[in-house]
């Protein structure tokens, strides 16, 4: 039997997810505007009687989750953006290690200690590797609270399916407003995928498990992150997700993730409403791509907007492989674009 | 229908309990809704903003920057919600603190005494509920036929008593629209 | 060495690739054997660190974990929290513990994490070949310190003594340092860390072991030197013995006394 409809605040709505998907342990470090986030983690952890650490530092924290993770427990953390950069050393080693982990990231305003509004400005570094070394991880990008609570409730099955982190790219906006949310159903731990490959419990005869991103062989190690792009491209086939409306018939296809497409529906259906064909594009999962997409859609005229200097924009060049005219509207600082200021936009492009 | 609301006082007029309250109606009435503070370092300058929005349908962006309505609980957000208000919408301002008439013409404006009402009926902390009161009544948005029930999971069991108070005040709020 | 006899299940049969003399090899020996008594080798997981002892992982005979450099505590945290009925090694390096990891090292030690810190203290750091370290000594040469470490003039600070600094915070509940540069020493290093890893397994808080450890290469000594030199120029400096030791287990003894 489905949940009753709450009214729930997006940090919170995260929070109780992740418990849902039976987190067996959370590590934080305080920063604005995930901090509800932490506190409910805190209580609720504490109440199931799992692990919930304050740690020293988003550095520590990380490698705590690692280090849960390397057991084969549900893991993760949250943060937000300069606590995220921090966190960029231990999501390298997950990835070097092929160890699931789940990472929040309730995006402000950068860089440096910026500010505490809303901000799409770490778009990059989910999306490239946000450390050291050749590896990509799953991002994914809610939209609204139900969203946000869904994928990631999702994104602890993910992570273990895949073998990676998964991060969830939400916004101060995202983390701190209330909506209805119909919370999942808590995970079945029956229904978790195995994982031979953890350390401890070792079982007579199994042989020794080493969870390591040490490779010191440069032949074997090619190898290896050969093997890891394998997977990749599998999950390029297979997790892509996206939602669409109106594009079929749209002369300016708006593409926009998170809390700015919430901005871009909105244009559009002021835009629909003067009689422009305006669709939108958002995608969902935003590592990995929805490249195939973009390039079947390649040809048509597209407006991204960001709440950043332009970042996925780039992405939607590449993949529509020159054959769209692309424009971009952002706005960055902790300002969130309005539907006035992108139908503007629309009628700026459009001539109408 | 789509209701987008501003609210906006000083902090301690209860403007984030009262667009929480506005949003959990609304959903249990059956609407989408989002409420959205306006978070941070504004906050501690003592400002206290929301952008509230309920609707029948899927609701688009969560920021209301031209509103259908707006809630003026003190004299300084007057200007803001003025220079933002929707052509022809609805200012519903606490009269009992803001005591200039606004410039907006094309404006439907509701003065409601809301710090007056609130006293009368025994305490001025019940002025946002006064001010809920007028907003159902001016806007229909939210009937708040659930509020009592609301209240019940919204305050905890120590803050039961004051139920009936609500109640009055939203009345009272409510009898003040004409 | 004579106080070693056959081989310990829990280290595997291998050639190590640590230099001629190092302290390294010895003091997985060491941990090895203890292991074995307490019959832990199904239930060990090792966080080895980035240093030169990032190999350890190969040479033992039970689960790891490898951490980012410095984060050690912080991995071990993790795994002991998840694992608390495993015996949970954090082997570190003196870089890796009293420099680049220093806040985790004291927050878990702080936080009472219940497992065994082994620190490995060379004055050196070894695998990027010989740069000062956190406990370097006064006048010693580094790569780093081509003068010897001066404190004054040059501002590089002054050896750390962990174990004294550790005392203070209120999780740690046993801290004992010891050597492996004759065979007195190293018996008395194994009691140690046997204390130690039962105090672990009692769940009684945060313990660790340091070990002053030669690193001939870096040194630039031949192994003969490097053994005592640590007995003319470490002991001195970092006293060997039981720094704290308010173990449950311990008072319980002392009462039977
Ligand atoms: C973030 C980071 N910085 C620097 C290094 C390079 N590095 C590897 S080992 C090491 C020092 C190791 O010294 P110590 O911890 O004393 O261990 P030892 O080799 O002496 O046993 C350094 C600086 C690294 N791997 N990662
Ligand atoms: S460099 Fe020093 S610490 Fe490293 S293996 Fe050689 S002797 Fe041992
Ligand atoms: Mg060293």
């Amino acid at each position: 039997m489905a949940d009753e409809k709450r009214l729930m605040k997006g940090n919170e709505a995260m929070g109780e997810a992740a418990v849902r998907a039976g987190c067996d342990a959370y590590f934080g470090y305080p920063i604005t505007p995930q901090n509800e986030l932490t506190a409910y983690m805190a209580k609720h952890m504490l109440d199931h009687k799992r692990v919930f650490i304050q740690a020293e530092s988003e550095v520590s924290a990380i490698n705590m989750v690692y280090g849960a993770a390397a057991t084969g427990a549900r893991s993760m953390t949250s943060s937000s953006s300069p606590g995220i950069s921090l966190k960029q050393e231990g999501i390298s080693y997950a990835c070097g290690a092929d160890v699931p982990i789940v990472v929040i990231n309730v995006a402000r305003s950068g860089p440096g200690l910026g500010g505490i509004s809303p901000a799409q400005g770490d778009y990059f570094q989910s999306t490239r590797g946000g450390g050291h070394g050749d590896y990509f991880h799953i991002v994914l990008a809610p939209k609204s609270v139900q969203e946000a609570a869904d994928l990631t409730f999702e994104a602890f099955d993910l992570a273990d399916e895949w073998r990676m982190p998964a991060m969830v790219l939400a916004d101060g906006m995202i983390g701190q407003m209330m909506e209805g949310v119909v919370l999942p159903q808590p995970k079945d731990p029956a229904t978790r995928v195995a994982k031979p490959w953890a350390s401890g419990n070792r079982p007579a005869g199994r042989p020794v498990n080493h969870v390591d991103s040490t490779h010191l062989v440069p032949e074997e190690f090619e190898q290896a992150n050969i093997a890891r792009y394998k997977r990749y491209d599998e999950m390029k086939k297979t997790l892509v997700r996206y939602e669409e409306q109106h594009v079929e018939d749209a002369d300016l296809i708006l593409a926009a993730y998170g809390t700015s497409a919430r901005v871009c529906l909105g244009a559009m259906q002021m835009a629909r409403k003067l009689g422009l064909k305006v669709g939108l594009f958002r995608p969902i999962t935003l590592w990995p791509f929805p490249e195939k997409r973009l390039g079947e859609l390649a040809g048509k005229r597209f407006l991204t907007v960001e709440m950043s200097m332009g970042q996925m924009v780039e992405d939607v060049r590449l993949h529509t492989r020159g054959k769209s005219e692309v424009s971009f509207y952002g706005r960055c600082g902790g300002m969130i674009p309005t539907e006035e200021d992108v139908l503007a936009e629309i009628r700026r492009i459009l001539k109408k | 229908m789509t209701e987008k609301t501003f609210m906006a006082g000083f902090g301690g007029q209860g403007i984030i309990s009262l667009g929480q309250l506005w949003v959990y109606c609304g959903m249990k009435e059956g609407l989408e809704v989002t409420f959205f503070p306006f978070y941070g370092a504004e906050k501690r300058g003592g400002i206290a903003r929301a952008s509230v929005i309920v609707s029948t349908e899927e609701i688009a962006s969560p920021l209301v920057t031209a509103p259908d309505s707006a809630v003026v609980m003190n004299m300084d957000s007057l200007p803001l919600c003025e220079a933002i208000l929707k052509e022809g919408g609805t200012l519903l301002v606490n009269s009992s603190l803001v005591k200039v008439d606004t410039k907006r013409t094309d404006a439907r404006v509701i003065k409601v005494p809301c710090n007056e009402i609130a006293e009368r009926l025994g305490d001025v902390k019940f002025a946002n509920m006064v001010m809920m009161g007028a907003l159902s009544k001016a806007t229909g948005a939210v009937k708040l036929d659930k509020l009592e029930a609301v209240l019940k999971t919204f305050f905890s069991e120590s803050k039961h008593k004051f139920i009936p108070m609500n109640m009055r005040a939203i009345e009272e709020g409510a009898k003040a629209v004409s | 060495m004579e106080l070693i006899y056959g081989h310990p299940k829990s280290l595997k049969p291998i050639q190590t690739k640590y230099c001629p003399g190092c302290g390294h090899g010895v003091i997985h020996r060491l941990i090895t054997e203890v292991i074995d008594e307490l019959g832990m080798q199904q239930k060990s997981v090792i966080l080895n660190p980035v240093g030169c002892s990032i190999w350890a992982s190969i040479y033992f005979d039970f689960d790891s974990v490898q951490v980012p450099h410095g984060r050690t505590p912080a991995g071990a945290t993790g795994v002991k929290r998840m694992l608390p009925d495993h015996l949970v090694i954090c082997y570190q390096g003196d870089g890796d513990l009293a420099a680049i990891g220093t806040a985790e090292a004291v927050h878990a030690a702080n936080r009472g994490e219940k497992f065994t810190t082994i620190f490995v203290n060379n004055a050196i750091y070894g695998m990027t070949g010989g740069q000062m370290a956190p406990t370097t000594l006064v006048g010693q040469k580094a790569t780093t310190a081509p003068y010897g470490r001066d404190p004054v003039e040059a501002g590089m600070g002054y050896p750390i003594r962990v174990l004294e600094m550790f005392a203070t915070l209120e999780g740690t509940r046993y801290l004992a340092r010891g050597a492996v540069n004759n065979a007195a020493n190293t018996r008395k290093t194994k009691q140690y860390i046997k204390k130690a890893f039962e105090a672990q397994l009692r769940g009684e808080g945060s313990t660790m072991v340091e070990i002053l450890s030669q690193c001939p290469t870096n040194w630039a000594m031949d192994p003969v030197e490097s053994v005592e030199w640590v007995e003319s120029d470490m002991i001195p400096f970092y006293k060997l013995g039981e720094i704290k030791d308010e173990l449950q287990g311990s008072a319980v003894k002392e009462a039977a006394k």
